[in-house]
């Protein structure tokens, strides 16, 4: 009762419990049958691949089946020779193209699908828009191509309408065209779960304050929206940035980015395996700089329901 | 909002604009599939041949087998183990819980060409031969984290009381969990399973770093094709594909919409 009792009897018990708790198989068996055989194959297949080749990375002219060297900076320096940089620039250029066409091209569609449309049409109208995602992204590329050839669909219809015809495909306009095309449904996606969250109030409310349609779509929607337009934008960035298959079947020789350069690094002829984990650790740091910039001054909530 | 809908704007008709252009491409190969001409340059007449040539096409078939070996096998093992992934990130917590949770999304973040690259490196540096099943291996860690992301997002919308009033009615927790959690789970898991299914089905980056001469994912056999020019056969074959895979996102769609009229009635 007394504030100086001494303290009770059974805690060594206590503590022992606790030990034998922590070490019993009740405690580790759950976690480790369910996080255990995942976690083995991301560490395998992911983490320590990741690791190799930021290792092979620092290993200059690494070549397969030839002795390597030391390690080094050479590979990273390889990089910033003109041909190369130019290589940078030119994938950068497609993915902030793409971004920006995609968001100019995507929020109307998302406004209207959002906002415009019978309210009992939404889900459809959406689940309609994106449903090209579901065919292969090699057979979309292959199609633009029947469209874009100098005897392609294209220049039928130009020809027809008394236009001047194209010659688009093999130049970075037939890449945009590509790209755009791959990743609008994404952008519409994220958008559009964005709109569909808008309070509607507010611009009833502005609009019975005096606002006009334009004020109050620069002074509510798009703020309000701002967060899901980040999150599309870094999506659509970061495929682009990334994407092989439309640079390959649309761009021809002249547009040669980052994924094609690291693919020839490893399947082409030259097989030099350490500049091409170089041009590999340089695209992974790319995607994650824009993710933490997303990250400090994006919203993260619209980033893990995007996600999802 | 209800008459503007009925009024032609100018956001309807971009929109309906944006719609063609989303089709156009589809409808395009559709109708250049059935046409005679081996160049497609103009039409020519209908006819059925890049049809009767496609399905008399032994490498295709084989490509296909190939791919749909991959795929069935990936997403079934997958299935589990995403799934117990993601269980267990909401159940448990433990010391390197953010960084297991931050490693299983990056195969969702970092592009493919790494991925496919690193696999590649790793599986020769342990001198794995390449063959279908280092395709497979390499598949499961998208298809584990795409099912794990799907399912972790059902979770988060599941009543926990239930599983607990299992337990408190005497289930184990294996009990519980395979009769109370998974039933309620289904929808996520099947929706997770389509999505990486598709997924497999698609890639040629992954594929092409791991199959070796040991294997040839269709991916493969129609870039080696197309990469050259127009192949008319080609047209027939994405006729074929894009019929399987609208019956298979019109499958996902309604598990979804299905789900969701329960969720909300529930």
């Amino acid at each position: 009762m007394a504030p100086s009792s001494p303290p009770p009897k059974p805690l060594p018990l206590d503590t022992q419990s606790a030990w034998a708790d922590r070490l019993s198989p009740h405690r580790w068996l759950g976690p480790v049958t369910m996080l255990g055989p995942a976690g083995v194959w991301l560490l395998l297949l992911l983490v320590i691949p990741t690791l190799l080749i930021l290792d092979i990375s620092l290993v200059p002219g690494l070549r397969l089946g030839q002795p390597s060297g030391g390690y080094g900076l050479g590979n990273y320096l390889q990089i910033l020779q003109p041909v190369y940089l130019r290589v940078m620039v030119r994938s950068l250029s497609f993915a902030l193209g793409t971004t920006v066409l995609c968001l100019l091209l995507g929020f109307p569609v998302a406004y209207w699908i959002a906002l415009m449309a019978p309210q009992r049409w939404r889900n459809l109208l959406l689940v309609g828009f994106v449903l090209p995602l579901w065919t292969s992204s090699l057979l979309r590329a292959y199609a633009w191509t029947t469209i874009l050839r100098p005897t392609g669909v294209l220049n039928s219809v130009l020809g027809l309408l008394g236009l001047p015809s194209q010659n688009w495909l093999n130049t970075p306009t037939a890449v945009f065209i590509g790209l755009t095309y791959s990743f609008l449904p994404y952008m519409v996606l994220i958008l559009y779960a964005s709109l569909e969250k808008l309070d509607t109030r507010l611009l009833e409310a502005a609009a019975d304050l005096g606002a006009t349609p334009r004020q109050s779509f620069w002074t509510i929607t798009v703020p309000q929206t701002l967060p899901g337009i980040a999150a599309g934008c870094l999506l659509v960035f970061i495929t682009s940035l990334g994407d092989f298959v439309v640079p390959t079947l649309l761009g021809g020789a002249s547009s040669m980015n980052i994924a094609r350069l690291i693919y020839n690094q490893f399947l082409g002829p030259t097989r030099a395996w350490g500049f091409g984990s170089a041009l590999s650790m340089v695209l992974i740091l790319a995607v994650s700089l824009a993710i933490a910039l997303l990250l400090k001054y994006g919203d993260r909530s619209t980033l893990t329901e995007t996600s999802q | 909002m209800a008459p503007s809908s009925a009024k032609v704007t100018w956001p309807s008709l971009f929109t309906a604009l944006m719609y063609a252009f989303m089709y156009a491409p589809i409808i395009v190969l559709a109708v250049y599939s059935f046409n005679e001409s081996r160049y497609s340059a103009g039409w020519e007449g209908f006819s059925l041949r890049w049809y009767r040539a496609l399905f008399s096409d032994r490498r295709i078939f084989a490509a296909l087998q190939d791919s749909l070996t991959v795929a069935f096998v990936a997403v079934a093992i997958s299935a589990v183990l995403g799934t117990l992934m993601a269980i267990g990130l909401a159940r448990y917590q433990f010391r390197g819980k953010a960084l297991y949770r931050g490693v299983s999304y990056l195969p969702l973040i970092i592009p493919d060409i790494a991925i496919a690259v690193a696999t590649l490196v790793f599986l020769t540096s342990v001198a794995v031969p390449l063959s279908l099943s280092t395709v497979i291996a390499a598949h499961m860690v998208f298809c584990l984290a795409y099912i794990a992301v799907v399912v972790s997002s059902r979770l988060q919308s599941l009543d926990p009381n239930l599983e607990e009033a299992a337990l408190d009615l005497g289930a184990t927790p294996t009990q519980a969990m395979i009769k109370v959690l998974v039933p309620q789970l289904a929808p996520g898991i099947l929706a997770g399973c389509l999505l990486a299914f598709v997924l497999s089905m698609d890639d040629l980056l992954i594929s092409s770093f791991t199959a070796g001469g040991g294997a040839n994912p269709l991916p493969l056999e129609i870039f080696s094709r197309v990469r050259t020019g127009v192949k008319p056969d080609i047209n027939a074959l994405s006729v074929v594909l894009i019929l399987g895979s609208a019956l298979l996102s019109g499958l996902a769609e309604y598990v979804r919409y299905r789900s969701e009229k329960r969720r909300r009635r529930g």
